[in-house]
């Protein structure tokens, strides 16, 4: 008898102690960190504005754009020492709708990171999974039935130089398959690292995304001869362009 | 339709049961458990006109259980507003085996092919945000969901699942073929000399059980102009892809009438003729249809007779895929 409460007591001081270690790798704080993502759009210099504001491409060709959508996905930090934070889920940005704007990641592990990577468009696996929910739900409209798979960005607008009707800008690019695979990833460095630490408050990583980059570099895309772009030709065109439109623009402290 | 016990769809009416013989699955429902609500929720939702655009059109219009789900006498596909689609519907039967759908092969899995003609302008011509919505506002399917899912959400995912228990249950592997091959049933002469031309020419690309290798190819017609249909090629836009379309399988081609991608062909025995006539194939035909060679006549009636033993009566009076609500 006295020999069971002996071993039962024994066990369950090591189950305690088990329990303890576990709890503690896990949170090592008492705060869970946030990090934040904030997408600003841009057009070159300016601030993007659908609709009304006149814009030039690299040819001097002036347009407007009137829609903006686009996923990321897989966000990578990468940690000074090596190794890295994965969210690996996809967003859905629209320049419409602010709140898509900012993506929070939480939580974050303490560490110091020195980069960030993520995919511009939706990874092979997930576009071929079937039947998704959330910012993967069809019900988006950015997903081709025809020929399954997401639309990675959407980049509309209207060009007086546009060759088609109504004047007309329409670039849907996406494709997951070689040799017209439009994902692209982008590699952001933070030259003043990213700490994750103790003290109060989130960070936030503000990312500018360019839409002139989408319409040059390499390639400039001349309204007349390349209004639109909807399937798999010259997707790889503009995927090759918009594979530098992402730059930092700071990483600060919110509140 | 809820009261008749005979529609009513039990627990055992869900088990995927896969024939002898047959291989694993490419879609195993791993994901989308089979229950007999779920089920039940894709049978109504696969008859039900709302998901067109003016109500006029459900899956069920073009895909008929006694053609094994393809649209009989009918060469093209027939959609809203009466207009006409490029291509010949399909038959739906054994689409767990397959690894992408649609005679171009565009779609790749199983729960996202009612999109296609869902948004297609000549099939339903509908959004998918306004069929969620008219099903949100459908006191019926407020009670299906409900039923199948437990809780409030109606949404794409469960939609297309749903559909996915439907279509995807749709297995034919109860053929005199079949039994012939387990040894249960005889063949007749002309059967079995059409058994043996099967096998030692169309075999190559209709590989038993399924009477498909899933592939696409050229299958010699010369392209009918008027459709501009350049088939696989406008999927992978890769040249020689062009009028490439994926290989059908065989079963219950008795009821699938009329053939080919086009529907260009009433009668077996003009696709038979087809591949028996080698000048007449297009230039981009497949190599592989030159072993076919020519065939006698006596040849083609055995090959025809043959095919006939893959009609699966069960499979196409199967109670499970009638429509409860069909008067």
């Amino acid at each position: 008898m006295l020999n069971n409460i002996l071993k039962l007591s024994f066990w369950l001081g090591i189950s305690i102690l088990v329990l303890s270690f576990t709890l503690r790798n896990h949170y090592p704080g008492t705060e869970q960190h946030k990090v934040t993502i904030q997408f600003r759009h841009f057009a070159g210099m300016d601030a993007l504005m659908l609709d009304s504001a006149v814009y030039k491409n690299d040819l001097g060709q002036s347009f407007r754009i009137t829609k903006l959508k686009y996923y990321i996905s897989n966000i990578h930090l990468i940690r000074e020492k090596g190794g890295d934070f994965e969210v690996n889920s996809s967003f859905l940005i629209d320049d419409r709708d602010e709140k898509t704007k900012k993506i929070t990641l939480s939580p974050v592990p303490e560490d110091s990171y020195s980069s960030m990577e993520f995919i511009l468009g939706v990874d092979s696996l997930h576009n071929c999974n079937g039947a998704q929910s959330g910012a993967l739900d069809p019900v988006n409209a950015m997903f081709w039935a025809w020929n399954s798979g997401y639309v990675f960005l959407k980049l509309e607008g209207k060009s007086p130089s546009s060759a088609s009707s109504g004047n007309m800008l329409e670039y849907h690019i996406g494709g997951y398959k070689s040799p017209y695979n439009c994902i692209r990833k982008i590699k952001i460095a933070f030259p003043g690292k990213l700490f994750i630490g103790s003290e109060p408050g989130n960070k936030s990583i503000e990312l500018k995304a360019d839409i002139l980059e989408i319409l040059k570099n390499p390639v400039s895309i001349d309204f007349s001869k390349l209004s639109s772009v909807t399937d798999f030709h010259n997707s790889t065109t503009i995927a090759n362009n918009y594979q530098d439109m992402f730059s930092l623009l700071n990483i600060h402290r919110e509140n | 339709m809820d009261d008749n016990p005979y529609f009513r769809i039990s627990a055992e009416d869900v088990k995927l049961k896969v024939p002898a013989g047959f291989p694993r699955p490419v879609y195993n429902f791993k994901t989308n458990r089979l229950t007999p609500e779920i089920f039940t929720l894709g049978r109504t939702l696969f008859y039900d006109k709302i998901l067109s655009k003016d109500n006029s059109v459900s899956c069920g219009s073009c895909h008929q259980r006694i053609a094994a789900f393809a649209h009989i006498d009918h060469s093209l596909s027939h959609g809203i507003y009466a207009k006409i689609g490029t291509r010949n519907v399909p038959a739906l039967q054994n689409l767990i085996w397959k690894d992408a759908y649609m005679w171009d092969g565009g779609v790749n899995n199983i729960e996202l092919q009612p999109l296609s003609p869902i948004t297609n302008p000549i099939e339903m011509d509908e959004t998918l945000e306004n069929v969620i919505s008219k099903l949100k506002h459908d006191k019926k399917y407020v009670v299906l969901f409900q039923n199948a899912f437990h809780d409030t959400i109606i949404d794409s995912k469960r939609l297309l699942q749903s559909i996915a228990q439907f279509t995807g249950l749709m297995i034919s592997g109860g053929s005199r073929y079949d039994r012939f091959q387990e040894g249960k049933d005889t063949f007749s002469v002309a059967e079995m000399n059409g058994l043996k031309i099967f096998r030692s020419k169309c075999e190559n690309c209709h590989k038993e059980p399924l009477f498909t290798d899933n592939s696409y190819r050229n299958n010699g017609l010369k392209p009918d102009p008027s459709l501009k249909d350049e088939g696989r090629a406008k999927i992978t836009g890769i040249e020689e892809d062009k009028y490439r379309f994926q290989v059908p399988g065989l079963r219950n081609i008795e009821m699938t009438y009329p053939y080919m991608h086009d529907g260009r062909f009433q009668k077996l025995r003009d696709v038979v003729n087809h591949y028996s006539n080698p000048e007449n194939f297009d230039v981009g035909a497949d190599r592989s249809l030159q072993k076919i060679g020519t065939l006698t006549e006596r040849e083609k009636d055995e090959l025809v007779a043959f095919l006939l033993t893959l009609t699966d009566k069960a499979f196409l009076y199967d109670r499970r895929f009638a429509d409860p609500d069909f008067q």
